[in-house]
Order: structure tokens, then sequence, then C-alpha cells
């Protein structure tokens, strides 16, 4: 569904992205790892357009780099960016209103069913998003993607900072988003919820891909996790 | 007294009413760009011009609904064609860009109409006393320009917050890429609302052109006083912009209206004070400062809250 070539990103002169390589299928749970500034959020941001991208970058068999970002969600790429961007002033219901793309063409989440689903956020649907708690925050971005009626949802570091309960409902929220068949990249840096909801991880070092494999190859490659990923 | 306090209440609110249709657009241009648009007083006179011009052509009617759309065209296109492609250039490159539109749009006014004032009239319909307070004729006029601006704001706040493109616009005041994330047209909700608060602005000035002065001059007039009123209010704040307006209206209308000075306040007890220069002070009449109050204000409210009445930015 999503085939990532080559890609190669810049913040100024900083090279930060040296050459991409991903692949992610139809309804497939991916999970890229790695340590902080290696380059794993300039990865979904240039394949969202908010970073220019260079290489090739492929959605459902079509060129998207180089397209605005309105565009590129529309083609069915939602993106849960890392520091929980809800619009403070709106309520918890307009903020989920807003994640529908186009009013005539209601997708299969719907704003009642999300609701069910968190009685916390049902209990204030009606006031300003930005008293929400973190957690909370968090789940209200990812009900407003998925609002969107994504095919692939791409979530930056959703358990960032959270309490470890918190991080669980997440992790269970990824899960049933999985379960509805959407595809998910997800970038982490707790391993336990990667390896557990993942069907297979990237981990990136240095602006490129360094490992490939099932959360149980992870598992039992010990260089890698040496290398890559333990502190 | 009272009369005074009547009447000047009135045009007070009526002037700050008028400075909202200003201000709202220009804070709220100010939130999604960052950036100030000098030439927003610009739009203001050319609203008032293309008034003038459009009543002599086909009647002021048409012209109160015509003129603002032109100036909105006007608007949109500066901002899909000029600010943009400046955009990427940084907010100095835009700041620059709006500074010489409005000197532009200036000369332009001038080469057209020329440097005099226009025989702008109050239209026939609306040209008779709407009430009598005490002994004054209240006109029917600045009755219709209050009912005008009122309406525009009760408009404008439905429009902002009770549909889904003013969800969208409130959205990208503070989330742009968010609001493009979801997949909503950013660039497009941006050239929009550039439109609308510069067709607000010549709303403005096609109903204040025949009340006040229509000239070529008339921009640079308001626009000093219009950014007072949004960095008092809070820069990208409608409410504040809303309180300072009305405040500097009335400010402004009182002190004029008020013709006191020190000497007066004190009367009989006036210390003779015989020729020098603390004579001229104790004699200068709050009319004759009315204009620096705003300014006054400006400098109060940037040293003891910089972020302005209602402002959440520290800038």
């Amino acid at each position: 569904m999503l085939e990532v070539r080559d890609l190669h990103a810049y913040y100024g002169k900083s090279h930060i992205l040296q050459g991409v390589d991903l692949n992610i299928a139809g309804g497939e749970v991916v999970s890229l790892l790695g340590r902080n500034g290696v380059g794993r959020s300039t990865t979904v941001k240039a394949i969202m357009g908010e970073v220019p991208p260079q290489g090739t970058i492929r959605f459902k068999g079509q060129q998207i780099a180089g397209l605005p970002s309105y565009k590129i969600a529309h083609r069915g790429l939602g993106y849960v960016p890392e520091h929980r961007d809800i619009f403070p002033g709106l309520t918890v219901r307009q903020n989920l209103l807003l994640g529908v793309k186009d009013v005539r063409r209601p997708g299969k989440w719907r704003l009642e069913g999300m609701l069910e689903m968190f009685p916390n956020l049902a209990a204030r649907a009606d006031t300003p998003a930005g008293v929400l708690s973190g957690g909370e925050k968090q789940m209200l971005t990812i009900c407003r993607t998925l609002m969107g009626d994504p095919e692939l949802i791409m979530i930056d570091e959703p358990t960032e900072g959270l309490a470890p309960l918190i991080v669980q409902q997440v992790g269970d929220l990824i899960a049933r988003i999985a379960e509805a068949g959407v595809a998910i990249l997800l970038v982490e840096q707790k391993l336990s919820i990667a390896l557990r909801i993942s069907h297979r991880v990237y981990v990136m070092g240095h602006g490129r891909i360094v490992f490939e494999g099932t959360p149980d190859e992870l598992k039992a490659n010990d260089a890698v996790r040496k290398e890559w990923l333990e502190v | 007294m009272l009369e005074l306090i009547v009447i000047s209440t009135l045009n007070g609110v009526l002037f700050g009413m008028l400075l909202f249709l200003l201000s709202s657009g220009l804070t709220v241009i100010f939130s999604m760009m960052g950036v100030l648009n000098f030439a927003h007083a610009s739009f203001y006179m050319l609203g008032a011009f293309f008034g003038y011009q459009l009543t002599k052509w086909i009647g002021f009617w048409p012209a109160l609904v015509l003129a603002p759309l032109l100036v909105g065209a006007v608007g949109m296109a500066v901002e899909r064609y000029g600010l943009r492609n400046t955009h990427k250039h940084g907010h100095v490159a835009e700041l620059l860009l709006t500074f010489g539109l409005a000197f532009a749009i200036e000369e332009i006014v001038s080469m057209i109409w020329g440097k005099s004032p226009m025989d702008y009239r109050i239209p026939a319909a609306l040209d008779f006393p709407a009430f009598t307070v005490f002994s004054t004729n209240y006109p029917a006029y600045k009755i219709f320009m209050l009912v005008v601006s009122v309406a525009i704001f009760v408009a404008l706040l439905i429009v902002l917050k009770r549909t889904r493109v003013g969800l969208i616009v409130q959205a990208a005041l503070t989330h742009p890429s968010m609001v493009g994330h979801l997949g909503h047209n950013v660039g497009r909700v941006f050239m929009v609302v550039f439109g609308v608060g510069s067709a607000l602005a010549g709303l403005a000035g096609v109903i204040a052109g025949p009340s006040l002065v229509t000239q070529s001059d008339m921009a640079g007039l308001l626009g000093p006083i219009l950014f007072v009123v949004i960095v008092f209010g809070g820069l990208g704040s409608l409410p504040g912009a809303f309180i300072a307006s009305l405040l500097i209206g009335l400010i402004q209308t009182f002190a004029v209206a008020l013709n006191g000075s020190l000497a007066s306040a004190f009367g009989p007890l006036d210390p003779s004070l015989g020729p020098s220069v603390l004579t001229d002070i104790w004699n200068v009449t709050i009319a004759q400062i009315a204009p620096i109050l705003p300014y006054v204000l400006l400098v109060l409210i940037l040293i003891f809250r910089p972020m302005g009445l209602l402002g959440t930015r520290e800038t």
C-alpha cells in the first residue's frame, strides 16, 4: 500500500534522511523504532509532505512525494503528529468533526461510535479540548484522524510522556484500529507496545533503516537491540 | 452635560464598531499568517473610493454590496499571487510586501481620483434626522452605519462559531499544518479569510466614506489607530479587538467632545502663573490631546501588559 524508496530529507543543510526504504501492505501494523534523533519522525513528516521529500513515495501505486499534505490526506493517508495538536479552543466534538474530510461522504468511523468507545471523551464532548489530560488529548488526536477514514494511519510517539495505565489504553486503541483493517505505521520508543501489536518492525539509525523483520526476529537479535535501541 | 454623554456614547460606539470592522479582519489575518498587514487600511480606502465611484454609476445601494466584493477580490488576489509566493522567504518579506502595497494603493488612488476630497454624499434616502436627543438631531445615516456594523459583527460571530468553515478557520488560526493533515486546504482557507477581511475593511470604507472624508490620505490617518486597537486588544484575539475597538472609539469621541483643561478644572482657584511654559500645559484642552490618547494607551499597555488585553502571545 505504501512504498518508500530511497527517501532523503534535509533540515537546512543537515542531511536527516539518507535513503530510507520501507513498505507497508494493506491492513499491516508496522513499527518504526530507533533512538531519538535518528529520523523516525522526519520519515513520517516527509511522507506526509510536511518536510520536503526527495525520492519515491508511492501510496496505492501513485507517487505522492511533493503533493501538499491536504491532498495526501485525501488519498487516504492519516497522520497523528507527536505533539498532540488538538485545537484547544474547540470542543471535543468539534475537534472530532474537523477530522471528517468530506461531510458528503462519511466514512466507517462515526462520531457517535467514537464517543461510545471512549466514555471519557463522551463525558467531555462539549468542553474545550484544551482542558483534557495528556492521555485524553492523545486519544482525541487519534480518533480525530480516524474520522477522516484513512486506509493507513501514521502515529508518531503516541505514548510519550503518558502514565503506564494510559499507555496500555493507547495500545488497546491502536490494536482496535488494526482489527478494523486500517494499516498502521507506528513510530515508537517503547518496545513493549511495538512488539506486542506489530506484524513487522523497522529499526532506524543515522537516517536509514538498519533492521527489518518480525517482532520475534528483533527479540532474538541482541546485536541490533544493543547497537540501535538500548540506551 | 447629559446630552453630551448620550451623543458622545452613540458616536463613540459607532466609531468603535467601524474600527472593529477593520480590526477584526486585521487581527484574524495576523493570527493566521503571523504577519501584520500594513495594507489593511488601504483596503478601507479602496472601499471608500470604489463606493464613491460605483455610487455615481449605479447608485448607493448596489455600490454598498459591490464595492466590498471588489475589494475582497483585490485582497484575495494579493494573498494568492503576492503573499503566498513571498511566504517562503519569511515574515520580513511578507511585511515589506504589505508595506509597499500600502504606498502603491495610495499612489494609484491619488493618480486616479486626485488628492482632494471626493463629493461622496450620504444617500438621499438616509439624509434625515433619525431622532432628536434634547436639542441635537441625530442623523439617520449614523444609525444606518451602526446597524450595518452590528449586523456584520453578528454574522461574523455566527459563521465563526456555528459553521464548519468557521471551525476550520478557528483551528487554522492556531494549528494550520494540523488542519492540512486532516485534509483541509489551508491555502484556500487563508485566501478566503484574507478576502473576507479585506472585504470587511472595504465595507467600512463604503459606509464611512460619506460620513467622514473620502480622500487619498484616509488610509494613512486611520492605519496607525488600527494598529493601536489590535495591539491593545491582544494580537490575534477577536474578543480583544472588539473590546479595544469600542474602548478607543469611546475614548477618542469623549476626549474630543469634552472641552475641559486643567485650568478650567480648577476654575476660580486657577493660580495665575503668568506667561510661561507651564501656562501652555495648564491650558491644553482634552480635545487637543485627543489624537495622542490612543498612542498613550498603546505605550501603557506595552509597558504593563505586553500581550494586550486578551492576547496570549508574548510579543
